[in-house]
């Protein structure tokens, strides 16, 4: 393999927060989203349903948060963290690698969740399609009240 | 909500069950639904021409759309008394539009914690020749009997 492409400006951004973002979670917007996957619960479209079941809104289908439809400039155009995007990374190609949530609470519509986002690491490699880097991310997910709602583990492969 | 729309409980289940498996099959219109909800613009998903470009056969479905496929396949299974607490894949092999999607899932451990009982899965998407293209693991709480 080549010299390493992480320089060090890029090693220094791991494990700082780099990317804040605010999002409304909104009923048209999991309405949208669920309509998308093909859920058929109720839950996720009518709100007298999700009350009744004893959610305090219309729930948010899993891996709602996230998605770059939540971003909240111009630019967001791919599933891509900002602070990964902006990276100066001489690979053309992009693909996600792996997404993974954990939830600590449901998220409803109404809620106003605040992300925060971290490069975890880089890990540099020889596939098959030529030489890649992985970066590893993390993003916690804060509703308004304080309570962490959610965690999202994902990486992004440069090739 | 099972097929039989009961719930689930914990006490139903056992190590090495495979939950009811949801069919999937992408049109082009799914993908741009998809695009627009998610807010994935990227070429690769709608644009034939963009995709060849870059290297690919044709258009492809989104990773993302198969984890939502994923979270699917498990709130199907846990509803309504049940949660999602966590799930996630690994994007190891294309999908294309107009071809079946299986979303599976084979419980792989039980066990309780702070009074829940929870179940670990292994979950995955496979395409029509059984190839699994986006492997990847959950933990779902279910209620008791």
């Amino acid at each position: 393999m080549s010299d390493s492409i992480v320089t060090a400006a890029m090693q220094q951004l791991i494990g700082r927060e780099v990317d804040e973002g605010v999002s409304e979670v909104t009923t048209t917007g999991c309405r949208l989203f669920a309509r998308a996957v093909g859920h058929t619960d109720q839950i996720f479209f009518d709100e007298a349903t999700a009350h009744a079941r004893g959610y305090r809104g219309l729930v948010a289908p899993p891996g709602y948060l996230g998605t770059p439809v939540n971003h909240r400039g111009p630019g967001a155009m791919v599933n891509i963290p900002t602070s990964v995007a902006e990276l100066p990374i001489p690979y053309k190609r992009i693909l996600s690698g792996e997404t993974s949530y954990e939830y600590f609470e449901p998220v409803v519509a109404g809620d106003v969740v605040t992300s925060r986002s971290m490069i975890a690491r880089f890990e540099e490699r020889l596939g098959s399609i030529g030489p890649m880097l992985i970066t590893y991310h993390e993003t916690a997910y804060t509703r308004q009240d304080g309570t962490m709602v959610a965690k999202m583990y994902g990486n992004v492969i440069h090739y | 909500m099972a097929t039989n729309g009961q719930q689930v409980t914990f006490d139903d289940v056992h190590v090495g069950d495979e939950i009811p498996m949801l069919r999937k099959a992408c049109s082009t219109q799914q993908l741009v639904m998809w695009a627009g909800a998610s807010g994935d613009f990227y070429q690769i998903h709608y644009d034939p021409d963009f995709a060849r470009v870059t290297g690919l056969d044709g258009i492809i479905v989104h990773g993302e759309l198969k984890h939502a496929f994923l979270g699917q396949l498990l709130h199907d299974w846990i509803a309504p008394g049940g949660f999602v607490r966590r799930f996630g894949c690994q994007y190891r092999g294309m999908d294309y539009p107009n071809q079946e999607i299986l979303c599976r899932g084979v419980v792989t451990r039980m066990y309780e914690e702070n009074g829940q009982g929870l179940v670990d899965l292994d979950v995955w998407t496979e395409n029509a020749g059984g190839k699994k293209t986006t492997p990847g693991s959950a933990t779902v709480v279910l209620p008791r009997r």
